[in-house]
């Protein structure tokens, strides 16, 4: 039984699918499925300094023959934009969980640029990009965005929208 | 006046640190140390990059995780490394104890010119990765050094993350170029593994 909470959930998805490595910069919408990922033996997570280290250390792992997902916020999808030439060209799959900002009840001016191009960035490269709403629709949208990439070898990117993860607070 | 030893060939100087390989997997940084890797022997357990500048460290990172009974072999240039600047940093927290990270330092930026890198006025790749956390991070500028560095390099284990700096020449040999079919590279790479190609 998948949990109703979607960090939860999308942590037992990493289970079922075998998923052994994250590499992530932190969000405050991550923080729960961070500290879910932190504590399972089963899974080494890797922090980052910028986020297109995540995406080079996502392809490694299938090199070596294991399953990631790589987690950052909208921002940094600007920061990746170059090295998604390596999962693309390679035809390795990738799983990009990104957190939204920007883009609902934003106060913060600096996010809202590249909130409005993470979609078209990342679909001008070349990555299949989902967009979810609802708390309801994370899991299922996660898992199909797996099967995509672990069983299609394709490059996913599953876009939290900032009114699902609530107006942060100050 | 104290001068600087001269700098290493660095097609010798690869083909001596990759003489104690083993079964080590090596993972190469686009340009020239592409080309050096590939001009010692093509080789099934050689990943070798064409772009992504600044990634080849982490793509050693992600496969020492995922191969943790094999040694991983990174061979980059000073301008790719410079580029993964904070790689580093992420390298020396996660510690994996299987990963070399070769830098081949001419201070230049080989492909595009010859224009200096960071590294010839003074900017040191072993000091950062030290201070990073590495275990080990020595600078090779003579034969000697670089000799028992490659027989170090088969070490399967290490008590952490390694990295040494080779001072090369800034020559450019003839291009010695393996394939440019990514997918065939990757899939050749995995089937060494006994990985599927999915």
């Amino acid at each position: 039984m998948i949990s109703n909470k979607w960090p939860e959930g999308v942590h037992q998805l990493m289970g079922e699918a075998d998923v052994r490595q994250i590499n992530y910069v932190p969000d405050a919408g991550l923080s729960s499925l961070i500290q879910l990922v932190e504590a399972d033996d089963a899974i080494a997570a890797t922090v980052c300094t910028s986020e297109e280290e995540g995406v080079a250390i996502s392809c490694g792992a299938w090199l070596g023959g294991q399953r990631s997902v790589v987690l950052m916020q909208s921002s940094g999808v600007g920061n990746c934009i170059n090295m998604l030439s390596l999962p693309i060209l390679t035809r390795s799959p990738l799983v990009m969980l990104v957190t939204m900002r920007g883009e609902w009840a934003e106060f913060n001016p600096w996010q809202v640029p590249m909130s409005r191009a993470t979609e078209p960035v990342l679909q001008a490269i070349g990555v299949e990009t989902i967009r979810v709403e609802r708390p309801d629709e994370v899991v299922p949208t996660v898992r199909q965005a797996m099967s995509m990439a672990y069983n299609a070898d394709q490059q996913v990117a599953v876009l939290l929208s900032q009114r699902l993860l609530g107006e942060k607070t100050w | 006046m104290v001068t600087d030893p001269d700098p290493l060939d660095r097609r010798a100087a690869v083909a001596e640190l990759l003489s104690g390989r083993g079964d080590a997997l090596v993972v190469t940084g686009l340009g020239s140390p592409t080309y050096d890797v590939h001009a010692v022997g093509d080789n099934h357990a050689n990943y070798y990059l064409w772009g992504a500048m600044g990634g080849a460290a982490l793509v050693g990172l992600g496969l020492a995780l995922a191969q943790p009974d094999r040694r991983v072999i990174v061979v980059t240039g000073d301008g790719e490394q410079l580029m993964a600047a904070g790689a580093l940093a992420t390298i020396g927290v996660a510690a994996p104890i299987n990963l070399d990270i070769c830098v081949l330092d001419n201070g230049r930026y080989g492909e595009t010119g010859m224009q200096t890198s960071h590294t010839a006025d003074g900017v040191d790749l072993a000091s950062m990765a030290s201070a990073c956390g590495f275990v080990d991070a020595t600078v090779v500028t003579d034969p000697a050094s670089l000799s028992d560095i490659a027989n170090n390099l088969a070490v399967t284990k290490a008590a952490g993350p390694r990295m040494v700096v080779v001072k090369i020449s800034a020559d450019s040999p003839e291009r010695s170029l393996p394939s440019r079919d990514a997918v065939f590279i990757k899939n050749r790479f995995r089937a060494h593994l006994g990985l599927a190609p999915n």
